[in-house]
């Protein structure tokens, strides 16, 4: 190789090499902003009467989030209840009686797209579906709307984890005279648990970060309630309000339920991640 | 001595997916409470076979059957055969252990229960003979409720023959069993298979002639997908009768 070429490749290196160093820095310098801005202003707001008491009329100081948090946990839990099932079981499908059919390959794509669809068409699918017939916003129709939005996030990792089993090991579950679905469910299922439960963690992570279509479907409520078929309130809508209200008091407490709702998706994510990772080594 | 036949292999051929011939024209006869080894270069085809006989090819879509496999005189290879039932009749080890994931008990209990045997004390029974049999029971007797992939790799392969023989096959199938082992656990597992064969025909693929030579009563010599040479072990490693077969236990290709 001449020196002159050398030199050429070594200028390139460095230049690719600072332009992607530059890039990542980018990304990562407004993540670090937002989280740190949520530790700041955030964390100091975080108090007990937030958890335990209603809101107070608009303008008054106290009063708490107590409506809002027991509404997304309850919200959060439907869309997991509903949607986990019908995930692995998709999942499985694509996994395992799926893997030579021109169908199963089609659906395949549509769940790809499907995790990327804008969530406000979710919600309002669900509002032309269920809200309207109705006649008014219902918690349960939140957690059908973010149902929808959690499974194409389970179908596939279900299915990526299930095709990580080794083919032997099926084998030897038809070898033992197994029917195709004792080897799904019973054996490939079970190898695969860890990876599954990541995609359910995963899952969660997602939708309970969800604002837009909580919106057209649970919508709000000022009280505490555990009447699903009611308006229900979530962290995230009240977030929404609180933050573009007039009041000092709601801004404080819009931070202290920024900061709560990001640092447990962090949370839930990572530790999805970190399992993740335990199972491919 | 007298030799009864337990599978009968007619003018088998065999096509992967694609219309790949795999196997030609192979003829071949299985000796009851014997075993046999299935030896030849890779790609010869002796994998091929012996997924074969147990219909394994089928979990895959677009491979072919030709010709026939008799086993007890009955072709396994017709389309009214009970695939469930063939394989609890012909079990098989693979080359890796493939323990499931479930305790060492649960794994041995796995392929009773699928025979609808729910008696707690009959499947203690069945597992503890089954360990036994497998020369497992003595190192895993007091930690059978620990998972399968705490046992070493060898230990794991002996948990797998314990769960083959415990659904009592007539026949197993052995794929390169020992070929992801040490010789230490390589020369527990061929006693184990020379001691099987008192209750159950054998089949062995292996790429070690060695092997082949120590365990096997038969032999068949495979070539490019077709039998070359099919005898007792002694004849073949001794005064084989083509050219092609000496040559390769002699060690002239491979």
């Amino acid at each position: 190789m001449s020196k002159n070429n050398k030199i050429k490749r070594q200028i390139e290196n460095y230049v690719f090499l600072t332009l992607s160093f530059l890039s990542a820095g980018f990304g990562l310098f407004f993540l670090f902003w937002i989280l740190g801005d949520l530790l700041i202003n955030g964390f100091k707001y975080i108090n007990l009467d937030l958890f335990t008491h209603d809101p107070v009329p608009p303008g008054m100081e106290g009063g708490g989030l107590k409506h809002a948090f027991i509404g997304h946990i309850i919200i959060t839990f439907l869309g997991t209840v509903i949607g986990t099932p019908i995930g692995i079981l998709a999942g499985i499908y694509f996994a395992e009686y799926g893997r030579n059919s021109k169908l199963a390959s089609i659906l395949r794509n549509i769940v790809d797209i499907m995790v990327s669809n804008p969530s406000i068409v979710i919600g309002a699918v669900v509002y032309a579906i269920l809200v309207k017939p109705v006649g008014h916003f219902m918690g349960i129709a939140g957690g059908v709307a973010l149902a929808l939005l959690m499974i194409p996030v389970i179908v596939i990792t279900t299915d990526e984890m299930m095709k990580l089993v080794p083919k032997e090991t099926r084998e030897a579950a038809y070898a033992l005279g197994a029917q195709p679905w004792q080897v799904s469910f019973q054996i490939v299922l079970k190898a695969a648990k860890v990876g599954v439960l990541t995609g359910v963690i995963l899952g969660v992570a997602r939708i309970s970060g969800e604002t837009a279509p909580l919106l057209f479907t649970a919508f709000n409520n000022s009280f505490t309630t555990l009447d699903v078929t009611k308006p229900m309130a979530s962290l995230t809508v009240t977030v929404f309000q609180y933050a573009m209200g007039p009041y000092d008091e709601w801004h404080r407490q819009a931070w202290a339920a920024s900061f709560i709702l990001t640092f447990g998706v962090l949370i839930a994510s990572i530790t999805a991640r970190y399992l993740i990772q335990k199972k491919r080594t | 001595m007298t030799e009864n036949i337990k599978i009968q292999v007619k003018n088998l051929n065999f096509y992967y997916a694609g219309n790949k011939l795999a196997l030609k024209d192979i003829n071949l006869p299985i000796y009851e409470k014997r075993i046999t080894a299935l030896i030849g270069p890779s790609g010869c085809g002796k994998t091929t076979l012996l997924r074969c006989f147990n219909r394994m090819h089928d979990l895959y879509p677009g491979n072919r059957y030709e010709g026939e496999i008799l086993l007890d005189g009955k072709n396994i290879l017709d389309k009214d055969v009970d695939l469930m039932e063939l394989r609890t009749r012909v079990g098989m080890v693979f080359q890796k252990p493939t323990p499931f994931p479930m305790s060492i008990f649960d794994n041995i209990a796995y392929g009773l229960k699928l025979q609808g045997i729910k008696n707690k004390t009959e499947l203690q029974d069945r597992v503890e003979q089954a360990l036994k049999e497998a020369a497992l029971w003595d190192e895993v007797k007091d930690r059978l409720n620990v998972s399968a992939f705490s046992l070493s790799g060898g230990q794991q392969q002996r948990l797998c023959i314990a769960r083959t023989i415990a659904v009592k096959p007539e026949v197993i199938l052995f794929d390169e069993p020992t070929s992801a082992l040490d010789p230490i656990s390589t020369s527990k597992i061929e006693e184990l298979i020379v001691e099987l064969k008192k209750n159950h025909t054998i089949i062995i693929v292996t790429h070690n002639m060695q092997q082949a030579a120590r365990v096997s009563d038969y032999t068949a010599f495979m070539y490019l997908g077709e039998l070359v040479e099919f005898d007792s072990t002694d004849i073949i490693f001794t005064k084989p009768n083509k050219k092609l077969t000496e040559d390769y236990i002699s060690g002239r290709f491979g």
